[in-house]
């Protein structure tokens, strides 16, 4: 500061600051406050950080005590989350060690271990069905909820208040609560255990979310613009597509991350609602922990594979989510 | 081009009588001014007509053709809003261009139509940047640029100039004028302004309380109003109005002998109206008041601004009169000083207090 004071401004100055409205008290603040956050967003990662570690190290790594932060990583979390593998016989071992060069990569970590791979795991299977689960939902409930939210925002829908509510109420009970009876009525439909019954479900579930947040943001958006639209020749629906689609886009994308993340995390109704042909990732992580022994690393590279989907979504959308979780309260 | 017709049109919503029914014929052409205080039911007539707004009676027609239940699509209108509506997705030329791809023009018709309006209204440089980026005045060439380029049957305007600071509304109230005098097309205008509306329209709708008022030429509506809300409402300041009692040729006024004899051609008429004698309001304009000592009419000097060419001046007739009389700026009146005039017999307008509206000597004749 004394040297500014003495030979003045050394490059161009862009903000003003008056020397006398810096107190150092909002200096030191401002670093407390940098300080913090930096704290919480690294007890926070910590988690996230062991998880993935741990699905790097093999066998006999992650049972270390004390845990190991240097380690020879390896992907044999992987190979055992991906696969389903036999233990060979001596003689059987031999001859795969005689052919170790026609091996794939997972096929000779196996080998290490003195098995053999016979076929996918029911995870990929299971992580194809959250897939298929989360992506229709989602692409549904947003659809479904843009054109409602839409009617509810323009048109003089006869009870809207009361239909609002409504569909608010259907998000009020716990999850737990419902099961029971949503299992009953599911096997009497025969939609336990489908795909449909379980993209039905998800769908209901995030439509109250998806007309409320998208009303929201489609109240924003003057009615001028369609209606410049509706005398400049266009029809109601053009107008939706060509006007107030692109404007309600960030609203567009904080919902599809918000049913995207319900639906891919969603727990206690596949718990419930599913067995087999139609069991998500999330059930079958946490019965991993039961099969002869925990295989802690493979339950690892499950989760953090199952956190890569949500991670990439957001990134890619994160351009319209930053004004998109502010609920539409500023507008460009 | 086009002439529109209303007739009996109407609008509730619910319990609320936006606008009462009303006629008003439209010609070929022409440039009509919606006017009125806010809230008078302006937008809701506009949006009627270019059918952004159902009707909840009467009928629209457009060179003849009904089309009371058409789309807005289906009118061959333009709509220009008050914010201007323009779409902040996209740049100046898609904006302009939008239109004319409603009606699947080819690309080359497009682009030499958008060059055309462009040159027109001076906004070649701005056709790539976003409309977020313009100024007030900017947006609204290309919200005019927009409506122009579809060469519609009419225009409609809902005040468009209210967005602007007031030292740009004159430009944009000349190129605006300018434009309609080229194209010569039919044009609604809505605006609360009454100086915009007297410097712009060929005739005058004047509304208030969900219906018209008067429709004329601004020289009609100024200086012959149709009754005591034309006379206020138009003008700054508005008519003066003063109560009196009339009986032989003579309205007595409050105030130390304010006498005013009726000019010979208004006895007959205020004497049938009235039956020989009655209430009465006197109008006229602050110009027709003429400042003379030997005038019959007085009162003290109030205020007075002084208006650069002339002098306004306030004065006290009576207890419940102030008048604004516009007198020569040489000659000073200080405040307090007695004024005598007199009203010029050509400008002077006689309204009935029972029914509010002007007393007509065509009427009478
Ligand atoms: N969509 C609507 N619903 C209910 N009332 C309305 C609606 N639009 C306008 N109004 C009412 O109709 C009256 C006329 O409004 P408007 O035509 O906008 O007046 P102006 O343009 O002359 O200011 C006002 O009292 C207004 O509150
Ligand atoms: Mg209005």
């Amino acid at each position: 500061m004394a040297s500014f004071v003495e030979t003045g401004p050394q490059a161009p100055v862009t903000e003003a600051i008056r020397v006398d409205k810096v107190s150092p008290r909002s200096r030191l603040t401002r670093t407390v406050r940098a300080l913090i956050v930096i704290i919480v967003t690294f007890i926070g990662l910590i988690p996230v950080f062991v998880m993935g570690i741990t699905a790097f190290k093999s066998r006999a790594d992650v049972v270390a005590v004390p845990p190991k932060l240097v380690f020879k990583p390896t992907l044999e979390g992987f190979v055992y989350l991906l696969t389903e593998r036999a233990v060979l016989t001596q003689d059987r071992l031999a001859e795969a060690q005689a052919h170790i060069d026609e091996l794939n990569w997972m096929q000779r970590i196996a080998l290490e271990n003195g098995q053999e791979i016979t076929g996918p795991s029911d995870y990929v299977f299971r992580l194809k069905n959250s897939a298929i689960i989360a992506g229709v939902s989602t692409i549904v409930s947003v659809g479904l909820g843009l054109l409602a939210a839409y009617a509810f925002s323009r048109f003089d829908v006869p009870g809207k208040g009361d239909l609002l509510f409504f569909i608010l109420s259907t998000r009020m009970l716990p999850a737990v609560v419902v099961t029971i009876p949503l299992f009953l009525m599911y096997r009497q439909l025969k939609l336990h255990d489908t795909h449909l019954g379980m993209i039905l479900l998800y769908t209901v579930f995030n439509l109250s979310l998806s007309v409320w947040l998208l009303k929201g943001f489609i109240d924003e958006i003057p009615r001028e613009y369609e209606e410049a639209a509706l005398v400049d020749g266009y029809t109601r629906l053009q107008a939706f597509f060509k006007i107030v689609l692109p404007q309600a886009l960030t609203g567009v994308a904080a919902t599809t991350v918000f049913s995207l993340i319900f639906a891919w995390n969603e727990y206690a109704f596949a718990l419930m609602l599913t067995s087999e042909r139609a069991r998500t990732a999330p059930p079958s992580i946490a019965t991993m922990l039961g099969r002869g022994g925990i295989e802690w690393s493979a339950i690892a590279a499950g989760s953090l594979g199952f956190l890569i989907p949500v991670v990439i979504v957001t990134f890619a959308l994160r351009r319209y989510l930053l004004r998109g979780v502010t609920f539409g309260a500023i507008r460009q | 081009m086009a002439t529109i017709e209303l007739r009996q049109v109407e609008k509730r919503f619910g319990d609320l009588q936006a606008v009462k029914p009303m006629d008003l014929t439209i010609h070929d052409g022409e440039f009509v001014v919606l006017l009125g205080p806010s809230g008078c039911g302006k937008t809701t007539t506009l949006r009627m007509i270019s059918g952004l707004e159902t009707v909840t009676g009467g009928t629209i027609l457009l060179d003849g053709r009904n089309v009371t239940w058409l789309h807005p699509s289906e009118r061959d209108i333009a709509f220009v809003f008050q914010f201007f509506a323009l779409y902040p997705h996209m740049t100046v030329r898609q904006n302009i261009a939008f239109p004319l791809q409603a009606q699947g023009e080819s690309h080359e018709a497009i682009e030499k139509r958008v060059d055309e309006v462009v040159e027109l209204l001076e906004i070649g440089h701005l056709l790539d940047m976003r409309p977020g980026k313009l100024s007030g005045g900017d947006q609204q060439r290309v919200a005019l640029a927009r409506a122009l380029v579809r060469r519609p049957a009419a225009f409609l305007m809902d005040e468009p100039l209210g967005a602007l600071d007031a030292d740009f509304r004159e430009t944009m109230r000349a190129e605006i004028k300018r434009l309609h005098i080229v194209q010569n097309a039919t044009t609604v205008y809505v605006t609360h302004d009454q100086v915009e509306a007297m410097a712009m329209a060929d005739r005058i709708v004047v509304m208030s309380e969900a219906e018209i008022q008067q429709v004329g030429t601004p020289a009609e509506v100024y200086h012959k109003p149709a009754n005591l809300f034309v006379a206020r409402f138009i003008g700054s300041p508005g008519m003066n109005l003063v109560r009196g009692h009339y009986a032989d040729g003579v309205v007595h006024m409050p105030g130390a002998d304010n006498h005013y004899s009726v000019p010979p051609d208004w006895r007959r008429v205020l004497d049938e109206t009235f039956g020989g004698e009655g209430e009465v309001i006197v109008g006229f304009r602050p110009e027709a008041a003429i400042v003379s000592d030997e005038g019959t009419l007085a009162g003290q000097v109030y205020a007075s601004d002084l208006h650069g060419a002339y002098t306004m001046l306030h004065v006290n007739m009576n207890e419940h009169d102030i008048i604004h009389i516009r007198s020569d700026r040489l000659v000073l009146h200080p405040i307090g000083t007695p004024v005598r005039f007199d009203i010029n017999p050509e400008m002077v307008r006689f309204f009935d207090p029972r029914t509010e509206k002007a007393i007509s000597r065509e009427v009478g004749q």
